[in-house]
């Protein structure tokens, strides 16, 4: 029979479809959200198409509410998101906080549009990724993957529930209104060919369980309400048990450093990127989401001019691969980094280049990059 | 090979869908590659609208329009934004009862389509830029009137099927007519 929850085939589909139908094949079955422009399609899609699978979907009061239902629904053992953009996601900033704090796994989709404040709402930005890195408060880690077209809006949506449950982290997917707007061909792969992962469950009695005792991993198995577990999850400092902890500098030290470690120490199995010619490549670009497209266009320009160019294309932006920018830096002699900011992972990658030469191509409004701007900026940085 | 085509004109006149269509015709109905991407106000009616299309055989890296191959254009703001980027020996439409404040660039083809007019005729203004389409099919020759009839039956709301036919089959034989009469 053929599934319901998995469209497999062909179809031609914008951006927003494609990630709330990656949600579906992932298994998540709550959505919890407010619409914003350019991310309400997906909300659209998801209030019919959890209908059709046996999920809830809520419109909720606004972002704080739409987060706070999605962290709830996620301790209930649903994999459970939100989808917004700018405005939306500076409110949902504080329960963000909540979220890394209980170990909430959740997927939060961000379709960046202009900012600050309302901005302008139907175009283009890549104004947000640092927000998604440091927008709520204290010390914390959180994943964000950047798709660069609408077939990687349904592929990394499911990896972005795959890494909230095996990291019990809120996952971020940061496209742009382009991406999100964009129509391209998808193919939906059959459900066998769908790689879905599951949050570790507890294995002992209900009564014996530390919700926040990890393992190894420095993750805890997690279990749910309704399940027979009855512990308490809180936004407050606490111990493996739950309990809070609230003057203690050992547990504060402990779980704040776990928290961020969990991560951290699993950057190396968490990062992803495309490499493209950079094996002999002078100068480098590097790139997310849809200016990685006007970039690719660039380096196949430029090559064809006789510029040795190459392309890092950032899969993962948080954690950000410090590691392989570092390692490509000592063999270029030039790394230009266009976004749709006034600069932002810029500052990431000059950090982790050290000596070799960084600039900034900084695009604002409607139009992205286009690849001549790129190849002219790839010429200025040889000079 | 890549072709690049950019529709423009208001919210509200199908400016958006018209690109849908172009490119579900190509990728889906034909064996092309192809990429649609918008462009709107937040007042979404009235405000100024376009659509951009990208086609091509190889795999597509920069989705947007670069220097325009086929430029649509169906509003007088369309016209001064958009009438004069299409590439040299680029192709342009223009509905020319929406812009009559003109001054046609000599390097492309201009092809007047009445689309408006045509598609009151047929029975609804919204029809007009699937008047347009045809006329496109019909001139262009970038993808067969078969796939883009396809994806229209796709695209548009149950029982205006008929009514979206025959704009379309109004506006290709337009074209085809206009395409008759040059010797260019």
């Amino acid at each position: 029979m053929r599934s319901r929850a998995v469209l497999t085939g062909t179809h031609f589909l914008s951006g927003d479809l494609a990630c709330a139908e990656g949600a579906i094949a992932a298994g998540c079955r709550f959505f919890g959200g407010y619409p914003i422009t350019p991310a309400t399609e997906i909300a659209e899609r998801m209030s019919r198409r959890l209908v059709e699978v046996g999920g809830v979907y809520i419109q909720m009061e606004d972002e704080i509410g739409s987060l706070a239902a999605v962290i709830g629904a996620s301790y209930t053992g649903k994999k459970a998101m939100t989808a917004t953009s700018g405005p939306g996601f500076s409110l949902m900033q504080e329960n963000i906080g909540l979220a890394v704090m209980t170990e909430a796994p959740l997927v939060i989709v961000n379709i960046m549009r202009g900012g600050p404040s309302t901005g302008q709402p139907t175009m283009p930005g890549q104004q947000d990724v640092m927000q998604a890195k440091w927008g709520s408060h204290g010390d914390y880690e959180i994943i964000a993957l950047a798709p660069s077209s609408v077939q990687e809006m349904f592929d990394l949506t499911i990896d972005c529930f795959n890494l909230a449950e095996s990291y019990r982290v809120p996952v971020m997917l940061l496209a742009d209104e382009i991406i999100g707007h964009m129509s391209e061909r998808v193919k939906i792969p059959a459900p066998e060919e769908i790689t879905i992962v599951d949050r570790k469950k507890p294995k002992g009695p209900p009564n014996e369980y530390q919700p926040f005792k990890p393992d190894d991993d420095l993750v805890p198995p997690m279990g749910c309400f309704g399940e027979g577990y009855r512990f308490h999850a809180t936004g407050l400092t606490h111990d493996e048990k739950g309990a809070p902890k609230t003057v203690s500098v050992e547990e504060q030290t402990k779980l704040v450093r776990r928290l961020c470690d969990k991560i951290r120490k699993n950057t190396h199995k968490i990062v992803r990127v495309q490499e493209v010619m950079l094996e002999d490549a002078e100068v480098a670009i590097l790139a997310y989401g849809i200016t990685s497209r006007a970039a690719l266009s660039a380096v196949r320009k430029a090559r064809k001019e006789g510029i040795k160019a190459g392309l890092l294309r950032l899969i993962t932006i948080w954690p950000f691969p410090t590691e392989l920018v570092a390692k490509m830096a000592d063999h270029v002699t030039a790394i230009v980094v266009p976004e749709m900011n006034y600069g932002q992972i810029v500052r990431e990658v000059e950090r982790a280049a050290k000596t070799t030469p960084v600039s900034l191509l900084s695009k604002l409004g409607e139009e992205p990059h286009r690849p001549s701007e790129i190849i002219t900026a790839m010429r200025k940085a040889l000079q | 090979m890549r072709t690049e085509v950019r529709f423009a004109g208001f919210g509200g006149q199908g400016i958006i869908r018209s690109g849908l269509i172009l490119s579900m015709a190509t990728c889906i109905y034909s064996d092309k590659n192809a990429v649609q991407t918008q462009s709107y106000g937040p007042e979404s009616r009235g405000g100024s609208c376009k659509s951009e299309v990208v086609i091509a055989d190889e795999e597509i890296d920069f989705p947007k329009v670069d220097d325009p191959d086929i430029v649509m254009v169906m509003s007088q703001e369309a016209y001064y934004k958009y009438g004069v980027t299409a590439k040299k020996g680029g192709v342009v439409l223009v509905d020319p009862d929406m812009v009559t404040d003109r001054n046609d660039p000599r390097e492309v083809k201009m092809f007047d389509v009445p689309a408006t007019k045509i598609a009151n005729e047929v029975g609804k203004t919204i029809v007009a830029n699937v008047v347009m389409l045809g006329a496109l099919t019909a001139i262009t020759g970038i993808v067969t009137p078969e796939a883009v009839r396809k994806a229209i039956l796709r695209n548009v709301p149950k029982g205006t099927e008929e009514l979206n036919m025959t704009a379309f089959e109004k506006g290709y034989n337009y074209g085809t007519q206009l395409a008759g009469q040059r010797n260019d």
